[in-house]
């Protein structure tokens, strides 16, 4: 908490200092702050490719969300599900899918992810538990109850995590959602990424009660409210929710509350923020203060952390050179392809 | 053979393939302890249980999501829209979710989920439990849109669609549950998307429809043929995928089209229909094709200008008529 400074502290009142859960594994807080660094260099990466046109279309980034999708994405396993926002390259990577694979996909290759379909709003690995990026803000809430309906019915253990924005928060389909996984206690975890903003709209101007996690009280479920710049905060509440509803305590809604750092997409320059509010984040970036936790706790030297660092960044590389170099342009005659299974087209 | 109605043959269909397969599950409104508002459903709780045949509160966005979201991770939902006039308020999920996650993801997730929904007029429930919009979601690559109208298509169609790995739009028409036909008996057959049927042959002009308007359809040709005038009745069944094959075959033998929906006709189904055949064949056409279908209001609750606003076996007629007297 040394750097953060004053304003942030009245912002963000629910700042906490981070601290490891007893009995987390050293291998688990290196797999934190690696996949963090991966983060943070996958969209700074992006946001520099698509400034320079290298990258089409639209691309947000997750840089500063970085704690919540690690911190839940460490509390859950391979077989369980998650469903994203449009902000979802931190979800994805969180969840562990290939860089190559997902760097390609933002470059519109035929090797990327999706086969160059979806693009960074789009951007998903079913096979891994990752439904999808959306770019339609609310829509993949039922999704996550429809993988905690499949968990039920296949009797299989698994549960699902379901990311949105506050500004999710206010689409009907969102109560429709939780009300539902309330009534039938179905195992799912409602994570509320609260950046406060919906892209230049605060969350003050459009929402009464700006303590998102207290709604729960109205569904019947538990609610709790979190730092989200603190990776350990974050992953301490996940896996309490996901180990009750794995016993059949039914679901949880958790708000993560934090400060959009960058703008709504990699191009906003966020002229209808305050500035000073923008740079103060800063000195909450939930990658710094594990880092510094991290040597300061004396879980790794700082030689270790700059070490894990770098390697996430050396992946990233590779992934852009892989995606910019050796990767190919789908051909036109896949323009059809998986408009519907097993290779049938409906002209 | 057993002569039952839909409504025995949709039940028995859905009973059928929750037996077959323990993945498939049914939810929506009043499906469960009521057997739907239909009594589609009937008897389904009591055999599959809870979890399997859900009564959902109302809340189609939510619930039909639930659906895509089951179907992108080992179910076989299915979703029943109380009346498909509602789709409206589930249709982002069901064009930008259900519709397209198999393309954007690259072919990476599977999407067998079907949505039942009882549409078409009658019976004075007025403008917002009347429309037919099999139109817009003919629209949506990624979709299937069947509308099956006797028992045997309605049952085989229904478990096509369960089986299919693509979201699947089941229309149903509202008007149709009493109506009774041969089913074979402990067959498990299907009737696959995209072959219509010729319900009757004839020479002069092809009639294309589906659903309720395949039934007014048949009656018209059979007062016309006392008349002189042997029409081809076409039952599409299914929409998208559409069969165009027989649909042209008969066009080229009687080079006369009328084409037949129960929606109004504005952006509708038969416009669609018509262009594609002059793309394919308006050399064969000896006159203008002529669509059926409903005046472009609001479905008004009066029977008597409710009446107005169904097309009928008179409205086929005239427009038999005018395409025969068009040369």
């Amino acid at each position: 908490m040394k750097n953060i400074c004053k304003n942030m502290k009245t912002l963000l009142p629910g700042l906490k200092p981070l601290k490891a859960p007893s009995g987390l594994s050293k291998k688990k807080q290196e797999d934190m702050l690696y996949k963090m660094c991966a983060i943070r260099a996958f969209d700074s990466r992006v946001k520099e490719l698509w400034m320079a046109s290298e990258i089409y279309g639209l691309a947000h980034a997750y840089i500063g969300a970085e704690a919540i999708a690690v911190g839940a994405c460490e509390a859950i396993t391979k077989d369980d599900f998650i469903s994203s926002t449009h902000r979802g390259h931190g979800h994805t990577l969180a969840k562990g899918a290939d860089t190559k694979a997902m760097m390609a996909e933002l470059f519109g290759k035929y090797e990327g992810l999706n086969r160059g379909k979806g693009g960074s709003m789009h951007i998903a690995d079913v096979d891994i538990g990752m439904l999808g990026a959306t770019g339609i803000v609310g829509s993949g809430m039922p999704h996550a109850l429809g993988a905690a309906l499949s968990s039920d019915v296949l009797d299989n253990g698994t549960v699902a995590i379901c990311f949105h924005g506050d500004g999710g928060t206010n689409q009907g389909v969102w109560h429709e959602t939780i009300n539902m996984a309330a009534a039938w206690n179905l195992p799912v975890i409602f994570l509320i990424e609260n950046n406060q903003y919906a892209i230049a709209t605060k969350l003050e101007w459009v929402t009464k009660e700006q303590d998102l996690y207290k709604r729960a009280i109205g569904y019947g479920i538990e609610g709790v409210q979190v730092d989200g710049f603190n990776v350990f905060d974050v992953y301490s509440a996940v896996k309490k929710a996901v180990d009750k509803a794995r016993k059949g305590g039914g679901p949880t809604l958790i708000e993560a509350r934090y400060l959009r750092i960058l703008g709504h997409f990699v191009a906003d320059d966020q002229a209808y923020r305050d500035q000073g509010e923008i740079s103060d984040c800063w000195t909450a970036d939930p990658v710094e203060r594990l880092k510094e936790y991290l040597v300061d706790s004396e879980t790794f030297s700082q030689a270790k952390v700059d070490k894990i660092e770098q390697t996430a960044k050396d992946e990233i590389e590779a992934a852009v050179e892989y995606a910019r170099n050796e990767c190919t342009e789908p051909p036109a005659d896949t323009l059809y392809d998986d408009i519907y299974a097993n290779g049938e087209v409906i002209i | 053979m057993s002569e039952i109605t839909v409504r025995q043959a949709l039940n028995d269909a859905l009973r059928e393939e929750m037996e077959i397969d323990p993945t498939v599950i049914i939810m929506g409104c009043d499906i469960a302890v009521r057997g739907g508002p239909f009594g589609v459903t009937l008897g389904l709780l009591d055999q599959f249980g809870r979890k399997r045949v859900k009564d959902t509160p109302i809340s189609e966005p939510g619930f039909t999501g639930a659906g895509v979201g089951a179907a992108a991770t080992g179910l076989r939902p299915i979703v029943e829209i109380l009346y498909s006039d509602w789709l409206t308020l589930c249709t982002d999920q069901i064009v930008n979710m259900a519709a397209k996650m198999r393309y954007m993801f690259g072919g990476k997730v599977n999407m067998p989920l079907v949505i039942r929904a009882p549409f078409g007029a009658g019976g004075g429930v007025a403008a917002q439990h009347s429309q037919s919009f099999e139109a817009w979601f003919n629209h949506i690559p990624g979709l299937k849109v069947v509308a099956p109208i006797t028992p045997y298509d309605v049952k085989g169609m229904l478990k096509a669609a369960i089986r299919d790995d693509n979201p699947v739009m089941f229309f149903e028409h509202k008007r149709s549950y009493q109506i009774t036909g041969e089913v074979p008996d402990n067959e498990d057959y299907i009737v696959p998307f995209g072959k219509a049927a010729i319900r009757r042959e004839g020479t002069d002009v092809t009639i294309v429809s589906y659903s309720m308007m395949s039934i007014r359809a048949q009656n018209a040709a059979e007062e016309l043929a006392k008349q002189g005038i042997s029409c081809e009745v076409i039952d599409l069944r299914s929409i998208l995928p559409l069969d165009y094959e027989t649909v042209m075959n008969s066009i080229a033998k009687t080079n006369r089209v009328v084409v037949c929906q129960e929606a109004n006709l504005r952006g509708g189904l038969a416009a669609d229909i018509v262009a594609e055949i002059i793309d394919r064949g308006f050399d064969l056409l000896d006159a203008p094709p002529v669509r059926v279908g409903a005046p472009n209001v609001p479905m008004p609750y009066n029977a008597g200008l409710e009446a107005l606003c169904i097309p009928d076996e008179e409205n086929i007629k005239e427009a038999v008529m005018k395409v025969m007297s068009n040369d």
